[in-house]
């Protein structure tokens, strides 16, 4: 719940001032009559205002990661997601296309992310070609992890890495986010709401109680 | 269900209901089961929750995997459309003032009681008569009992999960009156026990969820003795409302109609009786008045065509949201520059909102538990009162606060793992699945719900310079805390850290300027045109009339004089149902 918070302060103001600052139109006022009509019941509905659930939810705005960009960040989002018994890989629930379309929103906070993720998918590549001549989605999973080692932990990356470091962060965080937001992984995270169930909520398991010591406040 | 009757106005209506929420809806209802013609004007759309909630999707179904943005700030699935910003209808704070006040609007049917948390706690006893107890703000011009028969009501009639902890100044409701709160969940468990050793009282949380199926056959005459249409629509109404199936959060709205909103509880029987018009997609501008300065109807702009409107009743309810009832006052300029029924000068005073903050951690108990369902009632089943009302004198802030809780195994959404940055550095791969695994569901947090007291820098007034898109002057905002809430804030962030260490999680509590939430964040604003007992200090009577205007109402959070820790809506529908009564008598009376 701490983290909760779903935009940084700083973007939902700059976000206010924006709408408050680029409104003020005066439009021509009618006389007052008696009552008309009212007017039908949907006007303009932007998906992210006012989007309609009875119809298919389209992403607004063009997605503007290339082809080769995607392609590094799947191969990315399936090193550091990989399938195996128990639950897909990253791209098999749309990682990549979500990435996508997060850091082509129109939003302060996704411009900012873009930058960081065009940037560092760029920085992967470059440090692909001086290791290994070539881009980072045709290496093995050896050499990709070669540098993904240097850069996967901020605190312990060498200077030179920094830039790296600061992707890989953000690219984890999202690829997190959009992998356990599909629901065909919710199962092997252990999430098993969002189905109807009869009589009533019931509550705590025993054992749970039992492990955890909550007799004495059921 | 078509919520909306045909799109025609009658040339004249017993009463003009402004808004559609939680004061305008119960106004509505109450008026037209009593055979009152209504014409009912809200300024969003029409919305139907029956088909329009997105009950179970999932985050893939949405953009951006229903993330949250600045558009959508509770996330894409809140049921709210409008938020901190509604396009073409800006509203400016004073340069200057210490903090930018946030103004959240529902464009709607059924405006917030769509989207809010179904908090649904009682002011009690104290809370009526907090100047006569420590000095500071003013009192009601009511006691607690004389609105406690009308809390069972509404109790009754939205139906409210909850338990009587004989708590003081958390009033019991009457027996039989509430529905069997949900077991609580592991978390909220963990909290009860550290409370336990710290004497914070972790009760069971009042929330208008229907836990069980309605009492349908005896609730409708129990509620309206004497009306046996109301008796019979009421009846048909609570029998189709179902009983919550513990799953998907209240914040999305329910298509079941198991908790309560505006548009699923009270619009469907006070359109069944007939007597109801709404219109949508209308924004009024002001009350139109006659030469005796009696109102005579509400001068409203058409948002589709721009085509001015005025439609016409014997007596006016305003019931727009706090601040927009204020701004139609300020706005209606006919016969006074200060605004209307505004002689007492305290229309758009007085703002104020909760005190919030919040705190979280980690729970290591909470780690690899075996799944299980802890969507639960879609919000809280347990909650905390304000357990120190006596001890103020020790604390050194006046008001007290109650606090929520949440976390454990709910809904994955994008910003749910952030958690993994601090329990996993440097892991991808298989390990980070298992880590996510492990660590998904440890998360538990409180939040605050504060007393703020009514001060002189917080304050709406219409900005001189700008006007919205449809042309009517917006409101311009002043804010500053005082020491209080500040202090009120620190005193929150001591508990719940104090809390999530006995529950054996690490907490990082904030000063309390650090931690306060935004003016405005909490959305519990109320108090800009204020009832008491004399017209001098006030702008309308215990019964929501105005003083100046005897045909004009308000009955939204705009009446409310102080603004206790408990969330307004039970408040303002319960101030709502007893007001209509009472100008259904002065109506038969004659004097209206």
């Amino acid at each position: 719940m701490s983290d909760s918070s779903p935009i940084s302060r700083r973007h939902a103001l700059k976000g206010l001032l924006g709408g408050a600052a680029g409104a003020a139109a005066v439009p021509t006022i009618a006389a007052p009559r008696e009552t008309e009509p009212a007017p039908p019941a949907h006007p303009s509905r932007f998906v992210f205002h006012d989007p309609d659930f009875m119809q298919p939810l389209k992403f607004p705005w063009e997605k503007l990661l290339s082809a080769e960009e995607l392609a590094t960040t799947q191969a990315l989002a399936d090193l550091i997601l990989p399938k195996d018994e128990a639950s897909p890989a990253a791209s098999e629930v749309g990682v990549p296309e979500f990435i996508n379309e997060w850091v082509s929103a129109d939003y302060p906070a996704h411009q900012e992310d873009r930058e960081v993720i065009r940037g560092g998918l760029g920085w992967l590549n470059t440090e692909s070609f001086k290791r290994f001549s070539k881009r980072f989605e045709e290496l093995g999973a050896e050499q990709q992890s070669q540098i993904a080692d240097d850069v996967c932990d901020a605190a312990k990356a060498k200077p030179e890495h920094h830039v790296g470091a600061a992707f890989f962060k953000r690219f984890r965080q999202l690829c997190v986010g959009g992998y356990y937001s599909h629901s065909q992984t919710w199962k092997s995270l252990g999430y098993v709401g969002n189905i109807s169930v009869g009589g009533p909520y019931p509550g705590v398991l025993p054992e749970i109680i039992e492990k955890l010591g909550l007799q004495e406040v059921i | 269900m078509p919520v909306l009757t045909e799109r025609k106005t009658q040339p004249q209506y017993d009463v003009i209901v402004v808004g559609s929420g939680a004061g305008g809806g119960m106004a509505a209802m109450i008026l037209a089961l009593n055979g009152v013609k209504v014409l009912m004007i809200e300024a969003g759309r029409n919305y139907e929750p029956v088909k329009e909630t997105p009950m179970f999707n999932t985050p893939e179904m949405a953009p951006l995997r229903g993330a949250a943005t600045p558009d959508r700030y509770f996330g894409f699935y809140d049921s709210n459309i409008g938020g901190w910003q509604v396009p073409g209808e800006p509203y400016t704070n004073k340069q200057g003032t210490e903090g930018d006040f946030w103004w959240w609007r529902a464009r709607m049917l059924g405006g917030r009681t769509n989207h809010w948390g179904r908090i649904s706690l009682r002011f009690g006893e104290f809370d009526f008569k907090p100047k006569s107890r420590d000095g500071l703000g003013v009192d009601w011009p009511m006691s607690y009992a004389d609105l406690a028969p009308w809390y069972d009501r509404v109790e009754q009639l939205i139906g409210v999960y909850g338990e009587n902890d004989g708590i003081a100044n958390a009033p019991n409701s009457s027996p039989g009156v509430l529905l069997p709160p949900p077991k609580p969940r592991v978390g909220e468990l963990l909290a009860k026990k550290a409370g336990r050793k710290l004497g914070v009282p972790v009760v069971a949380a009042h929330r208008a969820v229907l836990s069980q199926p309605m009492d349908w056959k005896n609730l409708p005459k129990v509620l309206f003795p004497n009306n046996p249409k109301a008796q019979e629509i009421l009846g048909k109404d609570m029998m189709s409302r179902a009983a919550c199936f513990w799953a998907t959060n209240c914040i999305r709205g329910c298509s079941i109609r198991a908790n309560f909103q505006s548009t699923t509880v009270l619009l469907p029987p006070a359109l069944a009786t007939g007597n109801l018009d709404i219109i949508t997609d209308a924004m009024v501008r002001e009350v139109v008045l006659d030469d005796s300065g009696k109102a005579t109807g509400v001068h409203y702009i058409d948002k589709v065509t721009r085509r001015d409107a005025i439609a016409k009743a014997r007596v006016v309810i305003l019931a727009a949201s706090t601040c927009e009832t204020s701004r139609i006052l300020l706005n209606s300029k006919s016969r006074d520059k200060a605004g209307l029924a505004n002689s007492s000068g305290q229309v758009g005073r007085n703002l104020m909102d909760s005190v919030g903050t919040r705190l979280g951690a980690h729970i290591p108990a909470m780690e690899d538990l075996p799944p299980m369902n802890e969507d639960g009632a879609g919000g809280l089943h347990t909650y905390v009162p304000w357990w120190l009302v006596n001890e103020h004198a020790k604390l050194g802030f006046a008001r007290g606060y109650h606090i929520e809780m949440g976390g454990g195994r709910q809904m994955p959404e994008v910003k749910s793992f952030g958690f993994l940055d601090a329990t996993s550095p440097g892991v991808y791969g298989r390990k980070l699945k298992e880590d996510a695994r492990r660590y998904y569901g440890a998360q538990f947090g409180f939040s605050g719900r504060g007393e703020m007291l009514p001060n002189n820098d917080c304050y709406s007034e219409l900005d001189p310079n700008v006007v919205d898109q449809w042309g009517i002057p917006v409101l311009r905002f002043h804010w500053k805390w005082s020491d209080h809430e500040i202090k009120q804030a620190e005193h929150m962030q001591q508990t719940f850290a104090a809390m999530l260490e006995g529950m054996g999680g690490k907490a990082k509590p904030q000063s309390g300027a650090e931690a306060i939430q935004r003016p405005g964040e909490i959305i519990h604003e109320v108090g800009t045109a204020r009832m008491g007992g004399k017209a001098e200090e006030s702008v309308t009577n215990q019964y929501c009339q105005t003083w100046d205007v005897k045909n004009l109402f308000l009955m939204d959070g705009a009446v409310l004089p102080s603004n206790p820790d408990k969330n307004p809506t039970l408040t303002i529908l319960a101030l709502a149902w007893r007001s209509s009564e009472w100008l259904m008598e002065e109506m038969k009376r004659g004097n209206l």
